[in-house]
């Protein structure tokens, strides 16, 4: 039984049909990529996990627990994390305050009013994410506002509010969509050195090939709506139906 | 069936003002993508246009009659306006219709006022935060209230109607009713037909002509308009002058309805705001009949038979506050309005 | 370093409030009427400041519940006693009272919606208090005492005068002491002592929020609120609960008016006066500790001062320049002094906004970073 369970889940809108009864099991410390072309319903897939759509039919369960119509908030609080497209930070506070902020979330549940609390006297808070810029590689750069952060840092920065809260599943949407070559190879790079050090299971919506067979332990392939394979990578790579559903799109 | 009717009337010369100055705001927030708290100042420079005009065309030369004596036995003095001196009949006939005079004065007037704003002020703006925007917006509402009761005193100045469009007409004879059961001063209902040749003047230009076209097709998507080549912007600053001339009109010829002073454009704006948000943010049609709709409920509201029917079921009298308590309702159950489209400003 | 500084910031505010009847008697604003008001709205405008400067959220509405606290401190003083500590209370939790209804329907909407919905919310709260709630506001005469007021808790006083309000005996009009220092005539007063620890109180508690983990919170609202909820956080109670605590700071200010001049009208919850603490915040420097207090007091006192200056003051400021230009100087500055107050208040909140939107505050760190810059850089050239 995996950690995350997607079953018969139908999404339409209108006459389209952007889901046709996806299963899905994600085994608990694997990397799961979801690929497929464009228009083939991943970013609905994944709004789906988040709670942002709610599908027609179907069930989605973290550890036995139903995630639909969860408000993003508790969904996070179940213990998955999300990173986005274009890294979302604080962008007026300082690094520091950006990984403390999920630091405090994860420690003190959705609402807490500690008003008199002070932050500076949270040793462990502290401690806990001066630890996680450090695995990142960006301590110096803490006192930093993080607009002022380069792209490539912003993306480390968000990573790090994730893991801060020692998350047991992230979602990561397509974490290198726009990225030059060597950012990329940057990401996959963290993304391996997180996966040695923390062993997170990790679910990736993907379409660059590249970052998808660096990483991926299992692949399915959605197009049109349906999981078409799923597999090892080295059996996704030479799937008949994967190459008909790219058109030559992918170089493998 | 008269009661009824009475109080629709009796709604629409204030519906027709909230309309004309929420399809101002409208145009602004659609095409430029800011929100004005400093429209209903612009209604109220409209309404001291006409005060302007009305001094301006009243100048006279003061000549000294010794035959005749005032009340206290000094020789009369005898106020000429020059306008009478220079063009006789025709002089008076402008003193006569100053409304009419200050409606052409206004239009150029306030197209130049919205225009010199859009370039001056609110050009800078369209990268701050909406915040940013409200703040300076209110700040120069400020402003111009200030100007005005500075230049104007803070007394309101009561300017009339041409005398042909004075006094009352029995509208139930007009739709076939009983005589003197539906009395309506005429000048309301010569501000209601003004304001519907207005919207109509708008629509008709942002549907038929070329460079309405162009604005529409930017208000719904400006990168693209952009991308063809067009000077979008510059078709957005006109518009700016266009709402400000709209709401400057409504406040010409709402002068006769009620004497303009310089908090006018205050109370009106924050009405306006509310009919903006119940017709639906950004939807001009939504303004419109909001507008109508809201001023017209307003009045229902006030009439003595409805006022007893909610004292009789035990609810506080709601006259006054009706149609906030619309607003509230509208935007915790219906965000985007009667007409308004998903999603505008909503995060 | 931070809790150092913020310790020094505090003694630093607490020796200037206390000795503020000494520090203001050069300007001649230091009598207890103006310096009364300096502290309570400046109490209003830190309350404002934890809402708009933290979260962002910017409601015109909060007259309203400075409105309610006034009116909530007379009922006190008419009811049960002249003393104000339970009027305070009463303004404060009834002030908070409303601001959780308020808030708990315009929190609904954020943006631009979240100010129309405060200004429609107020507006309607104003009209109320004119109209339906007379017996409650006695609405245009305004709420006021009488001297058959039961007042269960308080002696009989004298026949025929109508009591005053006090904290314990502490009469609130009464000057307690009276010295000539340096030439000036200093008035020491027990209300301004009152309003200048409530002040000192609110600043504390506001620094406390600012320094707090719920503060850190409240501006991260600000800057990211989608990250915040896919961070595990419920932000709507955080705004709410900054709402009520800013309501609940207009109330105690409310409360403290009505205090220092036990009557309460309509007026004060109409959304301009809103409008004003927006000012305040925003001339100030929103999301600064200090900076709320330094608008309020600026727009005080200048308000004051420039609505003495009349044109016979003016021409008495010009006197030295030959006779047309003197008029001429008259005649330009005139329109924004005396009544035209209003217009310098204006065309300043404008020019704040447009050319230094951190307000005061970022204005002087600005000179100070430009006088110190200037000199690590005159140093370094001095060093090669």
């Amino acid at each position: 039984m995996g950690i995350l369970e997607v079953q018969n889940v139908n999404k339409r809108f209108g006459g389209l049909q952007a889901l046709n009864n996806v299963n899905l099991d994600v085994e608990k410390g694997s990397v799961h990529a979801i690929i497929g072309p464009n228009g083939a319903g991943k970013s609905t897939f994944l709004n789906c996990l988040i709670g942002k759509l709610k599908p027609d039919t179907g069930s989605v369960n973290f550890e036995g627990n139903s995630v639909l119509g969860k408000a993003p908030h508790e969904i996070n609080q179940l213990g998955i994390s999300r990173v986005f497209q274009t890294p979302e930070i604080f962008a007026e506070l300082n690094v520091l305050e950006n990984v403390m902020i999920p630091c405090f979330a994860h420690r003190d549940g959705a609402f807490k009013v500690n008003a008199f609390a002070r932050v500076l006297k949270e040793k462990g808070i502290r401690e806990q994410a001066e630890d996680v810029l450090e695995d990142m590689g960006m301590k110096d750069k803490r006192n930093l506002q993080a607009s002022s952060l380069s792209r490539g840092d912003k993306r480390r920065l968000e990573m790090a509010m994730c893991l801060v809260q020692k998350p047991k599943l992230m979602l990561l949407d397509e974490p290198t969509a726009g990225m030059s070559r060597a950012d990329t190879n940057n990401t996959i790079e963290l993304l391996k050195h997180i996966g040695e050090t923390r062993g997170i299971t990790k679910v990736i919506i993907e379409h660059d090939m590249h970052v998808v067979f660096s990483l991926a332990t299992t692949i399915s392939v959605l197009a049109q709506g349906a999981i078409i394979a799923e597999g090892l990578p080295e059996d996704i790579k030479g799937h008949p139906k994967v190459r008909e559903a790219y058109l030559g799109e992918v170089e493998v | 069936m008269d009661a009824i009717l009475l109080q629709v009337l009796n709604g629409i010369d204030k519906g027709s003002a909230y309309a004309l100055i929420a399809l101002g705001l409208t145009l602004i927030f659609g095409t430029l993508g800011v929100v004005n708290f400093a429209h209903g100042a612009l209604f109220m420079l409209g309404a001291f246009v006409a005060v302007t005009v009305g001094k301006i065309l009243d100048i006279s030369k003061i000549t000294i009659d010794p035959e005749r004596l005032d009340f206290l036995g000094n020789p009369a003095k005898i106020r000429t306006p020059y306008v009478t001196e220079w063009f006789g009949d025709f002089g008076y006939w402008l003193i006569e219709w100053s409304v009419l005079v200050s409606v052409v004065v206004a239009i150029p007037v306030m197209v130049l006022i919205g225009i010199i704003m859009e370039r001056g002020l609110i050009k800078h703006f369209y990268n701050r935060p909406h915040a940013d925007q409200i703040l300076v917006t209110f700040g120069l509402a400020i402003v111009l209230q200030n100007i005005i009761k500075a230049v104007y005193g803070a007394n309101p100045i009561p300017q009339s109607a041409p005398d042909l469009l004075q006094g009352s007409v029995d509208f139930g004879v007009l739709v076939g009713m009983t005589k003197d059961t539906v009395i309506y001063p005429l000048w309301r209902l010569v501000y209601f037909i003004f304001s519907m040749v207005l919207i109509g003047g708008v629509f008709a230009f942002l549907r038929f002509t070329t460079f309405g076209m162009v604005v529409r097709a930017g208000m719904a998507d400006r990168e693209t308009v952009g991308l063809l080549g067009i000077n979008i912007d510059r078709r957005f600053t006109i518009m700016f002058g266009v709402a400000a001339a709209v709401a400057g009109l409504a406040g010409v010829m709402y002068t006769p309805i009620s004497p303009p002073n310089y908090p006018m454009g205050m109370d009106f704006l924050v009405l306006s705001f509310v009919v903006v948000v119940v017709g639906g943010m950004g939807s001009l049609p939504g303004a419109v009949l909001a507008g109508f709709l809201l001023g017209i409920i307003e009045s229902f509201a006030s009439m003595p038979l409805i006022k007893d029917a909610i004292a009789a079921i035990g609810l506080p009298a709601i006259d006054q506050i009706i149609i906030y308590l619309i607003a509230v309702i509208v935007l915790l159950v219906r965000p985007r309005g009667l007409m308004g489209k998903t999603g505008i400003m909503e995060e | 370093m931070t809790l150092m500084r913020d310790r020094t910031l505090l003694i630093i505010f607490t020796l200037f409030v206390l000795a503020a009847p000494l520090i203001f008697a050069p300007t001649g604003a230091a009598y207890p009427d103006l310096l009364q008001r300096f502290a309570i709205y400046g109490i209003f405008a830190i309350g404002f400041n934890i809402l708009f400067g933290l979260t962002g959220y910017l409601s015109f509405g909060h007259a309203a519940f400075l409105g309610v606290g006034s009116y909530a401190a007379v009922w006190m003083f008419k009811l049960l006693s002249m003393n104000i500590l339970p009027a305070l209370l009463l303004s404060v939790l009834i002030a908070g009272l409303f601001s959780l209804v308020v808030g708990y329907i315009s929190l609904r909407r954020s943006g631009i919606y979240f100010s129309i919905l405060t200004l429609a919310l107020a507006q309607m709260s104003y009209v109320l208090a004119y109209s339906v709630l007379t017996p409650l506001t006695n609405g245009e005469t305004g709420l006021q005492l009488r001297l058959d007021d039961p007042r269960i808790l308080d002696a009989a006083g004298p026949e025929g005068f109508l009591p005053s309000t006090n904290l314990f005996g502490l009469e609130m009009r009464e000057v307690f002491w009276s010295p000539t220092v340096f030439g000036y005539d200093l008035q020491f007063n027990w209300g301004y002592y009152v309003s200048a620890v409530m002040l000192i109180l609110s600043f504390w508690i506001s620094i406390r929020i600012f320094r707090s983990p719920f503060g850190l919170m409240l501006r991260a609202i600000k800057t990211n609120q989608t990250r915040l909820k896919y961070t595990g956080v419920s932000t709507r109670p955080y705004t709410l609960a900054a709402f009520v605590i800013s309501g609940m700071f207009a109330g105690l200010a409310g409360g403290l008016l009505a205090s220092m001049d036990p009557l309460a009208g309509a007026e004060r919850m109409q959304w301009t006066v809103g409008g004003e603490v927006v000012l305040m915040v925003v001339l100030g420097g929103m999301g600064t500790l200090i900076g709320p207090v330094l608008g309020a007091v600026f727009i005080k006192y200048f308000e004051n001062i420039f609505s003495k200056i009349n044109d016979s003051v003016l021409q008495g400021w010009f006197a030295f320049m030959p006779g047309w230009l003197d008029n001429f100087f008259v005649t330009i500055v005139s329109p924004f002094v005396g009544k035209g107050w209003g217009l310098t208040l204006g065309a300043l909140f404008m020019i704040v906004v447009i050319f230094l939107p951190g307000g005061l505050v970022d204005g002087a760190k600005r000179i100070g970073r430009k006088i110190t810059g200037a000199d690590r850089r005159a140093a370094k050239v001095e060093s090669k």
